[in-house]
């Protein structure tokens, strides 16, 4: 094997703990022999899942894991040339340094020398000498955490796995383990995969990323990628800060949103509807003439190194990154060249339910969805038809069959709206996920059947919330599928 | 002027008195009357009369061969019980420890009484097997004392110690030996302590089987039934400190000092 060969390929792997919900939904990733991949996303996104698979304490309910081509996702642990590092280091408490750090070595039945002499280099790797003879009780969770990756690496694994294995450590430790590891990996040449939720982490450390969300990738690469071309909206909103505004391109290479035109780089279609992204770094502080937008600052605070600033310009609110401080109050305009403003085409796919044509209902067909049944007026399904005398025709007044047609349906989220009553709305669920975009927020809402409905509200809630949400009949878009 | 004022130490002293009460004097008391004959002069008499005595030592010999073999048959029914229990992925765990646990909230000779109909039954007549029938009687009384603490040090036993060793290289067979066995020690430990000196003293067990082999217990009663207090203390001050030697020993095998924490009951 050689760097840049296919170490590990995933293919369209899929888990699913009670046999309905699925925790990763069709994962497939190759990693490279000697990449530092990091797993970055939420808390609840099966990274950790993807990590256990590969380690072999879970099995994917469907799809493969090749290691160098070969099959192991039924191989139990102990055969694989794989270590892990534990989120919580688990180390064994009745053995002292030495035995934990030589524990797999002495499985393979190796010489007592040889042994010694790798526990030795194992331990000078995490720079923790001469602590052989020590208890694991009396060490640091830092001197945990270094012995925990010298009993995984004394292995000489094909792959190291860790599990979020900073999160224990406070800032200043973790910074340095950080690099440490970062060094480390350079040094022996094992592929490392790096499972945590912290996006700078992800960013200092990795040479790829797979940023994830929902059991799903969201994006594959290189941490500058990730940072200034994200694919999607979550991703811009979960890597660093942003300001996401929704808007429509007005021409080519022109953007329009936030009330102002841009020039922009991404090429689309004009008229497409579409989500801008600005890094709060990225914006300029002019004078009020000169700027793209006018606003006034709204407040100032500072980081250390730069004042997080808000400029409220009209309806939008600005985060702005800037080394100068602006007293609130102060009138200010804003500029941003157009290399720095990042385009994503608006998500479509979002608000499309599949329900199915079950009969009459009052005024019109009754169509049945997973979370809700609607009357709707026959023409929106069927185009220019009417129901007569209980039967629908269509315009010429011919008999129309219908029964178990299925019909997508789809809404825009600012048409719906979102209740904390649940006896309120239409359907109820969780908000598994938000964000704010310039002057309101947009909400994913996941319901017991597992659909998600995207609605945007101008105020605050939180994720975890159950409320309920009233769907825009009347705006409601049907067709046949 | 010494005005009494309520401290918090002062909650501690209706334990203080329970303690001497009911600990302390009558320890004293039990090595008072082991060391003296009936006139209540000091005298080694009493342990002479046990030590010298084929018939007493038989009986601790019978009573110890009793009692280990009674907690080693309860270790390994336990065990496997308790580890099922602990670490099995059931949804109904707790109602399944329930069933186990709930003879012990059964009355004690209640529940003898019934072994002794089964095993009649079983058997036509109990007095053709009492030494089997007697383990047979304890091993089920004691067998709730034995997977508490066992399973108590199980379910305290982290998950990933075993998926560590798992992938350190370790079977299933090798998990369990380095990892999972080591680690439980101290609830084995707790279970043998709470089994063994019941083991050697509970006659009732023998009485209702039938047995009338004398095991220490029976011996203690009937000096005690006898008002021979001198012999029965001096027999429990043995017991005593033959029970207190076997718990240090077995806490000195159980290794460092933070694992004999763990899984204590």
């Amino acid at each position: 094997m050689k760097k840049g060969d296919t170490l590990i390929k995933m293919t369209h792997v899929k888990k699913s703990y009670d046999g309905k919900t699925n925790v990763i939904e069709d994962f497939s990733l190759d990693v490279n022999e000697g990449e530092f991949v990091t797993f970055l996303g939420p808390s609840g996104c099966g990274k950790t899942t993807i990590l256990r698979m590969i380690g072999g304490f879970d099995t994917p309910t469907s799809g493969e894991i090749l290691l160098e081509g070969s099959d192991i996702s039924l191989l139990p642990p102990n055969e694989r040339p794989i270590n892990t590092v534990f989120q919580k280091y688990a180390l064994f408490p009745h053995l002292n340094v030495y035995d934990n750090v030589a524990f797999g070595l002495k499985l393979k039945k190796m010489d007592k020398a040889q042994i010694a002499e790798k526990v030795r280099h194992a331990l000078e790797i995490v720079d923790l000498e001469g602590f052989e003879k020590r208890s694991i009780t009396t060490l640091s969770g830092g001197q945990q955490q270094r012995i925990a990756i010298a009993r995984a690496i004394v292995n000489e694994p094909k792959l190291l796995l860790l599990d979020e294995p900073l999160s224990a450590l406070d800032y200043k430790m973790r910074k340095e383990m950080q690099l440490e590891l970062k060094d480390m990996h350079k040094k022996l040449g094992i592929t490392f995969i790096f499972v945590t939720h912290d996006q700078e982490e992800a960013l200092t450390m990795s040479d790829k990323i797979v940023v994830m969300a929902d059991g799903e990738i969201q994006q594959v690469g290189t941490p500058e990628e990730i940072y200034n071309e994200p694919k999607n909206v979550f991703v811009a909103d979960f890597i660093g800060e942003s300001n996401i505004y929704q808007g429509v391109m007005s021409d080519q290479l022109k953007a329009s949103f936030a009330d102002a035109t841009f020039e922009c780089v991404d090429d689309y279609e004009p008229g497409t509807k579409i989500d801008a992204v600005i890094r709060p770094e990225d914006v300029d502080v002019v004078a009020p003439a000169e700027g793209q937008l006018k606003g006034t600052v709204s407040s100032a605070d500072f980081k250390g190194t730069f004042y997080i600033t808000f400029v409220q310009c009209g309806k939008y609110e600005v985060e702005v990154h800037c080394l100068k401080h602006y007293e609130p109050g102060t009138e200010v305009g804003l500029r941003v060249v157009a290399d720095n403003i990042h385009i994503i085409p608006y998500d479509t796919t979002i608000n499309h339910f599949e329900g199915k044509i079950e009969g009459y209902a009052e005024t019109g067909l009754k169509v049945v969805f997973a979370d809700f049944t609607l009357d709707v007026e026959a023409t929106k399904i069927f185009e220019g038809a009417t129901i007569k005398d209980g039967v629908l025709v269509d315009a010429a007044g011919v008999e129309l069959s219908f029964e178990g047609t299925k019909v997508d349906m789809s809404f825009a989220p600012e048409d719906a709206a979102m209740y904390d009553d649940e006896n309120e709305g239409d359907i109820t669920g969780e908000i598994i996920s938000f964000y704010y975009i310039g002057d309101h927020y947009s909400y994913t809402i996941r319901t017991e059947s597992e659909e998600d409905y995207v609605v945007n509200d101008e105020y605050l809630w939180n994720q975890g919330d159950r409320v309920s949400v009233t769907l825009p009949k009347e705006t409601m878009k049907f067709e046949l599928v | 002027m010494n005005k009494f004022h309520f401290d918090r130490k002062h909650l501690t002293i209706p334990y203080l008195l329970y303690l001497a009460v009911f600990v302390v004097v009558p320890l004293l008391v039990v090595i008072y009357y082991g060391f003296t004959d009936s006139e209540g002069h000091i005298s080694f008499t009493n342990f002479v009369a046990f030590f010298c005595n084929t018939k007493t030592m038989g009986t601790l010999l019978y009573s110890l061969v009793l009692a280990i073999i009674v907690t080693i048959i309860c270790l390994l029914l336990a065990y496997p019980v308790a580890y099922i229990l602990a670490k099995g992925e059931y949804s109904r765990k707790h109602s399944f420890l329930m069933v186990f646990v709930l003879p012990m909230w059964i009355n004690f000779t209640l529940r003898v009484t019934a072994l002794k109909e089964i095993l009649t039954l079983l058997e036509g007549n109990l007095a053709f097997h009492p030494f089997l029938n007697t383990v047979i009687g304890m091993v089920y009384d004691f067998l709730p004392f034995m997977i508490m603490p066992l399973y108590n040090a199980l379910t305290k036993l982290d998950n990933s110690m075993i998926e560590a060793s798992r992938d350190l290289g370790a079977n299933g067979r090798q998990t369990f030996l380095k990892v999972i066995l080591p680690l439980s020690v101290p609830g084995i430990i707790s279970g043998i302590t709470m089994v063994f000196l019941p083991a050697m003293t509970n006659y009732v067990v023998l009485d209702m089987v039938y047995n009338s082999t004398y095991i220490m217990g029976s011996l203690i009663g009937s000096y005690f039934s006898s008002y021979d207090w001198n012999n029965g203390s001096l027999i429990s001050a043995v017991l005593l400190i033959l029970i207190g030697l076997f718990t240090i020993l077995t806490n000195r095998m159980a290794g460092d000092k933070d694992s004999r924490e763990r899984g204590r009951v």
